[in-house]
């Protein structure tokens, strides 16, 4: 089925790809500090964009997410060490499934109860998920964590290259890039429809027919595949991957990013994440490391709950939803 | 046979109490929990930070003075003023908004506290002396006579919380504006200062059960999350907004775990309350020990 | 247009041109109306018409978009209800609406535990409702929700009544009871004009409150229609058969 380009669309696209080409070329003329920040915001972005569509899409705030982040930043460790030369693929592969495990577990459970009821329990969940990397030593390296070499980027018998800051950064842009337009894909098809439809009014969804639970679980884990994704690119970029990452302060940055940025928009939780990011350099500089960062930026955070709810980019959430 | 051969009777026992102790204080942190959460629909993240705050000021007073009840008091107090603050500032423009705000709010205010905590107090633990001294003998431990004190305080304060509730002029006006917010401001009740009130309390019962909790194991900045997380399973399991439940609760998970930390390690026992959560979550969900309404 | 009561040189409740919408419904156009110090003021209309929405204006259960509200010359729009509850206006609504969970005894302390009562005075106070309503004093320590239906009317109006207010906002007080509860409430609303107390009574039982008033407001479409004194009217009146007849 074609679609005519209509004006919105060709605004957006057009948009679309002034960005891509800023982020393309970004980390050929930043120094080496602001391309792995640029590409660690990304990678943070996309963990943002994976609880959107829980927060922004379905109506459902997830304080779980530092979970399945990690599950993915794990199972993509474990392919990593067990499988030699190491293997990209093999990577993402099994950090997408420790990432899906863990939100199978979670859905099952979180999605019978609704609202407030939710969100803790998603945050009583992924603190088991703490609880057991932190204390099984002997299979995930406990507190310590676990240190591997990043893989090289090859497609068999076409190309086997190492990463550079520039080309892993180039690589997380694809990858980041071809999530948002899976989940863009996703919210605008009817499952998204329906997702929006239990935000609105749950019950009457449900009324209507629809089997609410089943949508519940399976946005439950989409949104955490997307997010293991984010824990495999961050767990490659940096080549170390710690229980502390599955604690629940990453959920509550996720959650922090969201809600700046603008939930039910996905490009703004990428832009809340970046928002929080730079802040927290800036202040760094200017007032020191042992200056506690956190608290003017959770007074922000507050005052925009309160001020400004929908965020960042909230004011144009329907235009990108279009 | 063989099995009741082998039982740890002694050690049954002594956890059996130290369970108790524990879950009164952990009674005594979720009742605040339940109470703001029953009366405000506010889930309030930030009571473990509270409890966390109330510890410190604890330590604090003790440094200066050396007297523990006195601790006890100001502690109460100041956190129930920061309470009211909190709420005044920050949930009141959030009333008649969508409850998930207020998890947001209360998150962020988490976050300020802890590292407030953090900057001012440093990563260090402190430690606060036995305000009783003395022991008694269980078994081949010399227990601690104030950890008898701690269980038999907090149920105190709770049981004088449960007559307040019934019998106080503001214990009423709480339950009237539990039941029907719109007629008891009808009746002349000043609601607003009602539901400040309210956070207010809860923040004191967080702030008593952190002193009340401090002698046991030292107080640093990140003891709420822990604090809190537990609580909110007690007050799940308890039946949300159930004064009774959220105590019975407590209590059982309490001494679940001390039996638990018998044959597990004790970073490990907390699964323990995970489970628990998990099997009411599967089997009734509106809590295990939810009193009728 | 009749006289309003000339005794007084101040009115007690004044309405001026109030417009109220629930959402995007419109539902008072224009709302005026005047009560006195003491006066029983009858405010009749089909079901439908505004007549609760106009006491929930005054009682600022629900804000008025446009027109103002003013209490003994005091502009009181926009004021939180608890306010107004301290500064005399008392309101009764129309599903009695009695705080099931608490006691017939705690019902009322709502209304008696107010800043600067004596406790002499709230002795009388309580004596004097458990005279009026001894039924409530038979049940004052039995839950609210255990009351039959007529019992809690009387609760209610006996729980508006430990404010010792000015003006008490009657919401269909005979709706669903048996006659002989309704000749009660006839009663009350007599011994408590006596008193001095203003009411404003919405009522779809016209001759109870053709008899009790001293003046009548009729409503039609969010907008007074109507206003005459009581006695200018009874029960078959052409103007009553227009605007209540089924």
């Amino acid at each position: 089925m074609t679609r005519h380009m209509t004006r919105h669309d060709k605004i957006y696209w057009a948009g679309f790809a002034v960005v891509m080409a800023i982020l393309i070329v970004a980390p050929l003329v930043l120094p080496e500090f602001w391309r792995r920040f640029l590409t660690e915001v990304l990678i943070w972005g996309l963990l943002a964009m994976s609880s959107d569509l829980l927060i922004g899409y379905t109506g459902m705030i997830s304080f779980g997410h530092s979970a399945f982040f990690g599950l993915g930043m794990y199972g993509a460790a474990a392919a990593l060490l067990l499988v030699s030369p190491p293997n990209l693929w093999l990577a993402i592969g099994l950090g997408l499934v420790g990432a899906a495990a863990a939100a199978l577990f979670v859905a099952y459970f979180s999605t019978r109860l609704r609202d407030i009821y939710f969100a803790i329990s998603t945050l009583i969940f992924s603190q088991i998920f703490y609880v057991i990397i932190f204390t099984w030593t002997s299979l995930t390296g406990g507190e310590n964590g676990l240190i591997f070499s990043r893989p090289h980027f090859s497609i068999p018998f076409l190309v086997d290259a190492r990463f550079t800051t520039t080309t892993l950064h180039w690589f997380v842009l694809a990858v980041v890039t071809a999530s948002y337009l899976i989940l863009r894909r996703i919210t605008q098809s009817p499952f998204g429809m329906v997702l929006q439809s239990i935000r609105e009014n749950e019950a009457r969804t449900r009324a209507i027919g629809f089997s609410v639970q089943h949508y519940k679980i399976v946005a439950v884990m989409l949104s955490g595949l997307f997010a293991g994704l984010a824990g495999v690119l961050y767990g490659i970029q940096n080549e170390f991957v710690a229980p502390n990452f599955v604690y629940f302060i990453t959920s509550g940055d996720t959650v922090i990013f969201n809600v700046m940025g603008g939930i039910g928009t996905l490009v703004g939780p990428i832009l809340g994440a970046g928002f929080f990011q730079l802040l927290h350099e800036l202040m760094s500089r200017v007032f020191g490391d042992q200056f506690p960062y956190l608290i003017p930026l959770g007074f922000i955070f507050i005052a925009m709950i309160i001020f400004l709810p929908q965020g960042l980019l909230g004011f144009a959430r329907r235009w990108l939803n279009k | 046979m063989q099995f009741f051969h082998n039982f740890p009777l002694d050690l049954f026992i002594i956890q059996t109490v130290n369970g108790i102790v524990a879950g009164m204080i952990l009674a005594l942190v979720a009742s605040g929990l339940t109470l703001i959460f029953g009366i405000m629909d506010v889930v309030n993240f930030a009571h473990g930070e509270l409890f966390m705050l109330g510890a410190y000021v604890g330590v604090i007073v003790i440094a200066y003075t050396g007297n523990f009840w006195l601790a006890l008091v100001v502690a109460a107090i100041t956190i129930a003023i920061l309470g009211a603050a909190i709420q005044i500032v920050t949930l009141r423009p959030l009333i008649g908004r969508d409850p998930l705000n207020t998890i947001l709010v209360t998150f962020g205010i988490s976050l300020i506290l802890q590292n407030y905590a953090l900057w001012q107090f440093g990563p260090v633990a402190r430690r606060m002396p036995d305000p009783i001294t003395g022991h008694f003998i269980l078994f081949y431990l010399d227990y601690p006579w104030y950890r008898m004190v701690i269980a038999g305080l907090s149920g105190a304060i709770i049981g004088g919380f449960y007559l307040f509730l019934k019998y106080a002029k503001f214990g009423v006006w709480i339950r009237a504006t539990t039941q029907d917010r719109v007629m008891a401001q009808a009746m002349g009740i000043p609601v607003p200062w009602v539901l400040t009130g309210v956070f207010a309390l809860g923040a004191a019962m967080a702030a008593a059960s952190g002193v009340l909790f401090a002698p046991l194991a030292g107080v640093d900045f990140s003891m709420g999350l822990d604090w809190v997380l537990k609580a909110f399973i007690v007050v799940v399991v308890g039946g949300m907004g159930s004064l009774g439940g959220s105590v019975v609760a407590a209590i059982f998970i309490s001494l679940l775990e001390s039996y638990a930390a018998i044959w597990l390690d004790p970073s490990q026992a907390v699964i323990v309350s995970f489970v628990v959560l998990i099997l009411t979550l599967l089997f009734k969900p509106t809590g295990l020990f939810a009193a009728p309404k | 247009m009749s006289a309003l009561a000339a005794t007084s040189p101040q009115l007690l409740v004044r309405v001026e041109g109030v417009h109220t919408y629930y959402g995007k419904s419109h539902i008072l156009h224009g709302v005026s109306l005047e009560v006195a110090p003491g006066e029983v003021v009858g405010l009749l209309g089909r079901n439908g018409v505004g007549k609760s929405t106009t006491l929930k204006t005054i009682m600022g259960l629900v804000q008025p978009s446009q027109g103002r509200v003013i209490f003994e010359g005091m502009n009181i729009t926009g004021m939180p209800s608890h306010k107004l509850a301290r500064l005399g206006i008392g309101y009764v609504p129309e599903d009695r609406r009695i705080f099931r969970l608490l006691t017939v005894m705690e019902n009322l302390r709502t209304g008696l535990d107010r800043h600067g009562v004596s406790d002499q005075r709230k002795a009388e106070l309580l004596d004097k409702v458990f005279t009026f309503f001894p039924v409530l004093g038979e049940r004052a320590s039995q839950a609210g929700g255990t009351l039959s239906g007529g019992e809690q009317q009387m609760l209610a109006i006996a729980r508006a009544m430990m404010l010792e207010p000015k003006i008490i906002l009657l919401d269909e007080p005979t709706e669903g009871l048996m006659p002989r509860m309704v000749s009660q409430i006839r009663h009350i609303i007599d011994v408590l004009h006596n008193e001095g107390v203003a009411i404003l009574l919405v009522e779809q039982n016209v001759p109870l409150t053709l008899e009790a008033s001293q003046r009548i407001y009729i409503m039609e479409k969010g907008m007074v229609r109507h206003h005459c004194a009581a006695s200018e009217l009874h029960a078959s009146h052409p103007i009553i058969k227009q605007y209540m007849g089924v």
